[in-house]
């Protein structure tokens, strides 16, 4: 196959990327650098500069908690995720190529699934008269009907759903490299089932971990559709303020710092699963 | 074989672990088949099971004079997806095609650029772009909507294309130029068909990642140019409005069928898993 030094001679096209390249600047980094721009502005036609949308946003309690609520539901939405994925993915490498198939295809239908849809079959499931509080109360386990719709419980039950196809795929493509024989051999000198799983399987497929990580908490944050419908009005994230300040309210600058305090959010949590990442590999 | 030890703490390993893999496809898979049954359901309210079956909500989703919105939504939706795929296929596969095998700081600094947007927050990217239309004084319309659309889902197809040309062997390019091929002959007839199934899969995973956004079509879809996944929020918002599950029902088995046509032709499943 090919090697290092080919590459290095073959260089890079750039006037083949600039076609892409031009479009991302006049349409990704301008867009971008406006909304900057607007944080520190007087009002939303960029005039005069002002740090003041910033100060009222994080000397307020209220917004900083917003913030701290957004990143946990993110953090918490992977944690819910890699608890199903594990299982799911050792289930798929333990499978026959036919059952694998039928497996992707459960994995992949949510994911091409409209977002609106998901949220929408989740309203159905979690609302008062909905599927679960049916079961629950045929079953007797509960006498009155739970209020899961504006809860963080039924935000992170819908979230897992939705957001689960994301670090399923990365995390089934690494475990289906680990070779078989490691996990034989740990078993062949006596180690358990879990300790097999905590000191073989789970190391190598550590990065199949972090990439579906980076995805699902990137995506958990700003899943706007999900945190507005089912958490309603009572459950205030950083998406949904963006939205109210810049739509309802009409105070870009404050809207522009509540989108850059999201932005470097995000990208602080996924540079951290990123060291993360590299931690792991050097110790 | 290993030797198989079957102590209680196995058997409560693959016990769990079994518990839990059937548990997370169930909580996969049944809210999709929910809306599916429910979309047929004769009642006026929405509930699971429907106490009777009938397809009044596929009608009055079909009816123009009641449904007038959400159509135009739907074709504002393929226009805009169609449009946007077309275009960043092409920029996508260009950009691809510069920075294959090239493994300089610069051009992989350049890859992660391009890739971006799959991690940074589409709300804040949506937002942004409404700004700086509106600053440049250009008025809603369905062509900014394109170019919103283009910058989300271009990565799609630069990542699908980028895997795809990691199998083209150099060897192929220097054997047609040395036999006298010139550069473009060389990409219709040896690199276009080898990496043809990668920018497929890409465009489709970005078509329907374009019909199913929010972040961006969320600032600058007005009610002239309204989109599907916005109307429908709308739809959901105010009153449960059974023609919603209808239309996830019709849009579930679209998928489900394109999905399929595409797992024939450029082995879909395979590459999203890669």
């Amino acid at each position: 196959m090919s090697s290092a030094a080919t590459g290095e001679r073959m260089g890079v096209e750039w006037r083949l990327a600039a076609p892409l390249g031009l479009t991302y600047l006049a349409f990704f980094a301008a867009p971008l650098v406006i909304l900057l721009v607007m944080s520190f502005s007087v009002d939303d036609n960029l005039g005069g500069f002002t740090i003041a949308s910033w100060v009222k946003f994080w000397g307020d309690p209220f917004y900083r908690g917003v913030v701290w609520d957004t990143l946990r539901l993110g953090l918490v939405a992977v944690a819910v995720t890699t608890l199903f994925a594990y299982p799911i993915a050792l289930l798929f490498v333990a499978s026959s190529p036919g059952m694998q198939r039928l497996l992707l295809f459960i994995v992949l239908l949510p994911l091409l699934t409209s977002v609106v849809i998901r949220t929408f079959a989740w309203i159905v499931i979690l609302s008062r008269e909905g599927v679960l509080n049916q079961a629950l109360l045929a079953l007797g386990l509960t006498s009155v009907p739970l209020n899961l719709l504006q809860t963080e419980l039924g935000l992170v039950i819908a979230l897992t759903q939705i957001e689960m196809p994301l670090m399923l795929l990365p995390l089934i493509t690494v475990m289906g490299q680990i070779d078989p024989s490691l996990s034989d051999a740990s078993r062949a000198l006596g180690s358990s089932r879990w300790r097999t799983f905590r000191k073989v399987i789970v190391p190598l497929s550590l990065p199949g971990w972090i990439a579906g990580a980076t995805l699902v908490f990137a995506s958990a944050t700003t899943a706007f559709i999900s945190q507005t419908v089912i958490g309603g009005a009572r459950l205030v994230y950083l998406p949904t303020l963006i939205w109210q300040q810049a739509m309802v309210v009409y105070n870009w600058p404050f809207a522009a710092v509540a989108s850059v305090t999201l932005l470097v959010a995000v990208l602080a949590g996924v540079s951290a699963f990123a060291m993360l990442g590299r931690f792991a590999r050097t110790s | 074989m290993a030797r198989q030890l079957n102590t209680p703490s196995d058997r409560a390993y693959g016990l769990v672990m079994g518990l839990l893999a059937i548990v997370g496809l169930a909580i996969l898979i049944v809210p999709v088949l929910i809306v599916l049954v429910s979309s047929f359901t004769s009642s006026t309210v929405l509930k699971f099971p429907p106490p009777g079956f009938s397809l009044r909500w596929y009608e009055a989703l079909l009816d123009p004079g009641r449904s007038r919105h959400v159509h135009v939504a739907l074709w504002n939706s393929l226009w805009v997806a169609a449009f946007a795929t077309a275009i960043g296929a092409v920029l996508a596969t260009l950009a691809a095609l510069a920075l294959n095998r090239a493994n300089r700081a610069s051009a992989r600094a350049v890859e992660a650029g391009f890739l971006s947007p799959l991690i940074l927050p589409g709300l804040a990217f949506g937002l942004a772009t409404l700004m700086y239309f509106s600053i440049l004084g250009f008025r809603p319309s369905l062509n900014l909507l394109i170019a919103g659309h283009i910058v989300v889902i271009a990565p799609f197809i630069f990542r699908t294309t980028l895997a795809s040309l990691t199998q083209l062997d150099p060897a192929l390019h220097e054997s047609s130029a040395s036999l006298g091929a010139g550069r473009f002959y060389t990409f219709r007839r040896i690199t276009l068909p080898i990496i043809a199934p990668g920018i497929a899969a890409g465009s489709f995973l970005a078509f329907v990642s374009s019909m199913d956004n929010v972040p961006v079509s969320l600032f600058l879809a007005t009610a002239r140019t309204n989109m599907l996944p916005i109307r429908m929020w709308g739809m959901m918002e105010t009153t449960l409005d059974v023609r919603v599950a209808a239309m996830s029902g019709a849009l579930i088995v679209v998928v489900l069928i394109l999905m399929i046509v595409m797992d024939r032709l450029t082995n879909l499943t395979r590459r999203m898993s890669m």
